[in-house]
């Protein structure tokens, strides 16, 4: 019997602002290119001396995380698991502006330190003097379903009891231009909602989702996470394949699942699949949430955070409805996620009797 | 001396990106290091880097950074007497 895994607590900073009892009531659903997460006050949780060399992802990863610990009342854990797709791109950049603009020379240690994609893990972990297991990865779009797969795998082989994961990007000027000029992004002067989309790349986003997962639930659990598949390529007709086997090793069927969250994201190009996704459960209650945190490559976690907020409430807030469909009890819920046609992602969750 | 101490004051608060500190709060005389704005290692290899960026000084012995930043007034007086540009 291999041990369960439970999301005690969530925490997030992302374009809506930071994680709340009732994150989808007053939103703001994005319609620009770009969209920057709304930062909190980081003062109260971080040291001054410290704060000044953080950029925007290190801060948001330790507010994340540290909500995501207080929301669970979880106080050391026995793992840190990130995933980010672009890490701390501010300082790699500044670093590489740097390299060329001094032609190689005056290169400073702090935006190189800064700069490392494990940075966000390291240091919530020498905040909370936390010494356990800590790694980080950065598969593409796959990079948070990758560090929740190894959490799941971490707590049902028995290695860790409570665990942080999360998953962290920020944007960074170059490299939002440079995703514009290969249209992953829309063009600047776009103004399109997600629904509404009619040109192929995305409105992008940045922030950071953490959540504090336990092998035993609490009066507050939010879900179980009980399984994570991620796959590299797929063309659409396969999906159907991959979605059924996934829920055959799961020993549950298509007219099991209560809800689907999908990641569509307004790309014309690929949001194919998505619609290839659904059709598989159109009689289900659909349930979107890039409008409002943008696409990035750890977007995902925000849909984990979603469909847990889902299942723990038994609601489906009007905000994120994505079709029509009336819901019942919600039992399974399934998270599917692609970014580009690749890095494809499924994720199942059920609900828990607290 | 006083424009060089003013001006220095504000590219140590920049390069360090000391964020509540403005070039007023900073006192010819305080500590760098230790008790006064409370600088580390890291910082003392930005400033040394700043010395040799802005103003053409290379600290070969790194025995010598301890008395050159100890305050704003001994990083001055070090700067006025070896900088080349």
């Amino acid at each position: 019997m291999k041990n369960p895994c439970y999301i005690n607590g969530i925490g997030a900073v992302n374009a809506q602002g930071t994680w709340s009892d009732d994150p989808f009531t007053h939103i703001a659903e994005i319609s620009n290119p770009l969209t920057m997460a709304i930062q909190p006050s980081y003062k109260e949780l971080i040291p001054p001396a410290m704060i000044r060399r953080m950029s925007k992802g290190i801060k948001m990863g330790i507010f994340a995380s540290q909500q995501a610990l207080d929301d669970a009342a979880m106080g050391q854990v026995d793992a840190i698991i990130t995933g980010t797709g672009l890490g701390c791109l501010e300082d790699s950049e500044k670093f590489l502006r740097n390299v060329l603009d001094n032609d190689e020379q005056f290169l400073t240690p702090t935006s190189f330190i800064q700069s490392t994609h494990n940075t966000v893990g390291a240091q919530i972990a020498l905040r909370l003097g936390c010494k356990s297991y800590n790694f980080t990865y950065v598969n593409g779009a796959t990079s948070f379903e990758s560090a929740l797969l190894d959490a799941l795998i971490q707590m049902e082989s028995e290695e860790a009891n409570h665990v942080l994961v999360g998953g962290i990007d920020e944007i960074a000027g170059q490299t939002f231009v440079l995703k514009q000029l290969v249209q992953e992004v829309k063009a600047n002067g776009t103004e399109e909602k997600l629904r509404d989309s009619q040109s192929p790349g995305v409105n992008f986003g940045e922030g950071g989702t953490f959540f504090a997962l336990s092998t035993a639930k609490k009066d507050n659990t939010y879900a179980q996470i009980l399984d994570v598949s991620i796959q590299n390529k797929s063309a659409t007709e396969e999906l159907t394949d991959f979605v059924t086997s996934f829920l055959t090793r799961n020993q549950i069927s298509l007219a099991d699942i209560s809800a689907v969250v999908i990641g569509n994201n307004g790309d014309l190009v690929y949001d194919k699949y998505y619609t290839s996704f659904c059709t598989l459960f159109a009689d289900k209650p659909q349930i979107f949430y890039k409008h409002l945190v943008g696409q990035s490559d750890v977007a995902a976690a925000f849909g984990l955070a979603t469909a847990a907020f889902v299942l723990k409430n038994q609601i489906i807030p009007e905000a994120i409805q994505w079709n029509a469909v009336k819901h019942s009890a919600l039992n399974y819920v399934l998270l599917y996620n692609q970014y580009l046609g690749k890095d494809h992602s499924l994720t199942l969750l059920h609900h828990v009797e607290t | 001396m006083e424009e060089l101490k003013e001006e220095l004051k504000g590219k140590i608060i920049e390069v360090l990106n000391l964020e509540d500190v403005a070039v007023a709060d900073i006192d010819d005389s305080d500590a760098l290091f230790g008790d006064g704005l409370g600088l580390d290692s890291i910082d003392a290899l930005e400033l040394i880097v700043l010395l040799d960026k802005e103003y053409g000084i290379k600290l070969s012995d790194p025995k010598q950074g301890k008395s050159i930043f100890e305050s704003v007034n001994t990083m001055a007086e070090y700067i006025a007497k070896n900088r080349t540009k």
